[in-house]
Order: C-alpha cells, then sequence, then structure tokens
C-alpha cells in the first residue's frame, strides 16, 4: 500500500528552505534587467513565460518526490493537488480553485498572497508586462510533465489594480501515457 | 516567510541558461556582465535589510566580517570558512562547501565513463562554463552588498578546488 498523501503543511517543512527576499529580489532584478536587454514588453513576457516553463518541467519532479501522490485521476484532482500542495510546498502559501466551467476543463488558481510580488512597484512604462508570468509558465511545464497540455493566463493582478492574483488554467489536451510495458498500478 | 530552497536554485540557473544560452549566447563576456548586474542588484538591496539595524562599520574589515558572518548565513545558511587579506585592500573569502557548487560535477569522466574522450571533455568544458557563469551571480552579490556599505570593490571567483570557492574581493582606492 503505498503511503498516503502528505499535507501541505508537512511538505512545506520537508523541504530545505531559504528566506524568500533572496527569491523576490532575485527575480525583481531578472526582470529588471530583461526590460532593459530585451526592449520590448511582450518579449520579457514570453521569455518570463519560458523560463517558468523550463523551471516547472524540472519542479514536477521534486514535487512527486516528495508528495506522495499518485496518479490523478482528472484535471480537476490535479488542479486541487497543485493548488493545495504545490503552492504551500514551494512558495509557502495556499492558492484556491474556482470558477470551473461546465466541462471541467477550465478554472481558476487565486492567490491572496504572492511572494514574487513583495517590494515591487510597476512604473508606467511597463504597462502590459506580465509580472508574474514566471509562474504561470511554470504550472505549464509542470502540467506538461504529466501529460496535461494547458493555457495559462493572468486575469487579476494586484500589480494592475486587482484585488488578488488570479490565473485562469485551461486545458487544451490530455495526452495519455502509452507504456512500452504492462502497467501494473 | 520561507521559500523552498529550490525555487532560488532553479530561478538562478534558469537565469544563467537564459542569459549564457540565448540571449548572449556568442557574447560570454556580455552575459557574464548582465548576471554579475543582476547579482549586484540583489547584494545591494539585501545588504540594505540586512543592516538597518546596525551602527555603521567602523572600518573595512568590519564590513567585510559582516559578509563572511552574517549576509553568507542568511543566504547559505553557513559562515565563510576563511577569510585570508594582504592588509593591502585584497580580501579572500574561502567557503568550503559552496552551496550553489555541491550539487554541479565537473568531471566528465564521472558523468559519462563510456563517452569517447572528446565527447567527454567538450561536456565537461560546456559543465565548466556554465559553472564559471553562474558564479557570476554570486561576486555580483558581493559586490552590491559592499558597494552599498560603501565600500567599491570588484569580486572574482576561484573555483578550481570544487566545491570549495574563493570570493577574491579587491577594495578600490
Amino acid at each position: 500500500m503505498p503511503p498516503a498523501p502528505k499535507s501541505g503543511d508537512a511538505l512545506f517543512a520537508s523541504v530545505d528552505r531559504v528566506n524568500a527576499e533572496l527569491f523576490t529580489l532575485t527575480y525583481g532584478a531578472i526582470v529588471r534587467q530583461l526590460l532593459t536587454d530585451l526592449e520590448e514588453v511582450e518579449e520579457v513576457n514570453k521569455q518570463l513565460d519560458q523560463m517558468g516553463y523550463n523551471i516547472g518541467t524540472r519542479l514536477v519532479d521534486e514535487f512527486l518526490a516528495k508528495s506522495n501522490v499518485s496518479r490523478c485521476v482528472d484535471f480537476k484532482e490535479t488542479a486541487d493537488v497543485i493548488a493545495k500542495l504545490g503552492f504551500k510546498m514551494f512558495l509557502g502559501v495556499t492558492a484556491t480553485v474556482t470558477n470551473w466551467d461546465v466541462e471541467g476543463t477550465s478554472c481558476s488558481i487565486v492567490l491572496e498572497d504572492n511572494p514574487l510580488v513583495d517590494f515591487v512597484e510597476l512604473p508606467d512604462t511597463c504597462q502590459g508586462l506580465q509580472y508574474c508570468n514566471l509562474l504561470s509558465g511554470v504550472i505549464r511545464g509542470a502540467l506538461e510533465m504529466v501529460s496535461m497540455k494547458t493555457e495559462v493566463t493572468w486575469v487579476r493582478d494586484m500589480l494592475r489594480g486587482d484585488d488578488a492574483y488570479e490565473m485562469r488554467v485551461k486545458l487544451i489536451k490530455q495526452v495519455p501515457e502509452e507504456y512500452p510495458y504492462k502497467d501494473d498500478d | 516567510m520561507a521559500i523552498a530552497e529550490s525555487c532560488v536554485d532553479a530561478v538562478v540557473m534558469e537565469m544563467v541558461a537564459v542569459y549564457c544560452g540565448g540571449l548572449y549566447a556568442a557574447k560570454p563576456e556580455l552575459a557574464a556582465r548582465r548576471i554579475e548586474a543582476i547579482g549586484f542588484q540583489v547584494g545591494h538591496q539585501l545588504s540594505e535589510r540586512y543592516t538597518m539595524e546596525r551602527p555603521r562599520f567602523s572600518d573595512h574589515l568590519e564590513a567585510i566580517k559582516f559578509i563572511c558572518k552574517d549576509f553568507w548565513s542568511e543566504l547559505f545558511k553557513k559562515q565563510i570558512d576563511n577569510l585570508k587579506t594582504n592588509h593591502r585592500g585584497t580580501f579572500v573569502l574561502q567557503d568550503n562547501r559552496f552551496r550553489w557548487l555541491t550539487r554541479v560535477s565537473l568531471d566528465p569522466y564521472t558523468e559519462n565513463r563510456d563517452s569517447t574522450e572528446n565527447d567527454s571533455a567538450a561536456l565537461g568544458d560546456t559543465a565548466a562554463q556554465t559553472t564559471t557563469m553562474l558564479l557570476y551571480f554570486p561576486c555580483g552579490l558581493i559586490r552590491g552588498a559592499l558597494t552599498n556599505l560603501g565600500i567599491p570593490c570588484s569580486v572574482s571567483a576561484d573555483m578550481s578546488n570544487l566545491p570549495a570557492c574563493s570570493f577574491v574581493v579587491r577594495i578600490k582606492t
């Protein structure tokens, strides 16, 4: 019998942690440097998303190794696991899943607290910058590694005056896994 | 508030990949400068936060000791292992087990025992290059922190004894 999945708090306690300021300030300095190097805000958005995607494809391994989560049966369960366990394990914050569509293929993940943006103020010259695109890229990358191709967009952003951070996650395609051997699960 | 360490590692490694493999793939010197500039900005801000409630340092050695003890402990959970100086403005800070290098292997034969010698050398060179680029970030952290404390300097890294790493601080006069 496989061990039960760890709770969010147990997961939080089980990984090495560092002061969030190093993470927040490093990310901020990277964004600022990219704005200088790439000139176009839309190019920065793409670069942040790609960076996040690459990171997500690697973090999912650590998550699966430490969380005891076994295979999720559908997209709904996967979204719940990300919100309840994934965000707690990595960022120390809680996220909420809400606004499911009828088909169960689109939902929102809402953060009231977001460590990426402590100390951040955007000047008027950064209209259109999706500051947290790293985060949406991470979600997309992680989900793709478990065979779910998604589209993730920001629909609410406190840096733009909204009251929370809300990502809309839409399942584009779920690729059945094909094994060269018989599945013993 | 605390973040999983793997998030910091991932962001730092991805920054290096973006600048060395993407934006400035053919211009390593420009990539290095960008990575160091990011580290400088972060170090500058962090030293501001870590020294908010402290009196001003009385001399350069006091500020360097702050880097070795408090600054390093905040970032890497341990102090610098050894501090040397020539008493003429150069300090060598040695970390015997630098946290960001403990998961890096530069021995191609260990990883690719079955590769041909040429392949191994190429892979080793790539790993060494990436690690060299990564070290511009902590060099920038140190330079940014010291500059914020009123000590303009240049900082370089020596990783000839992995996972030990030495940071050479040369104070500008």
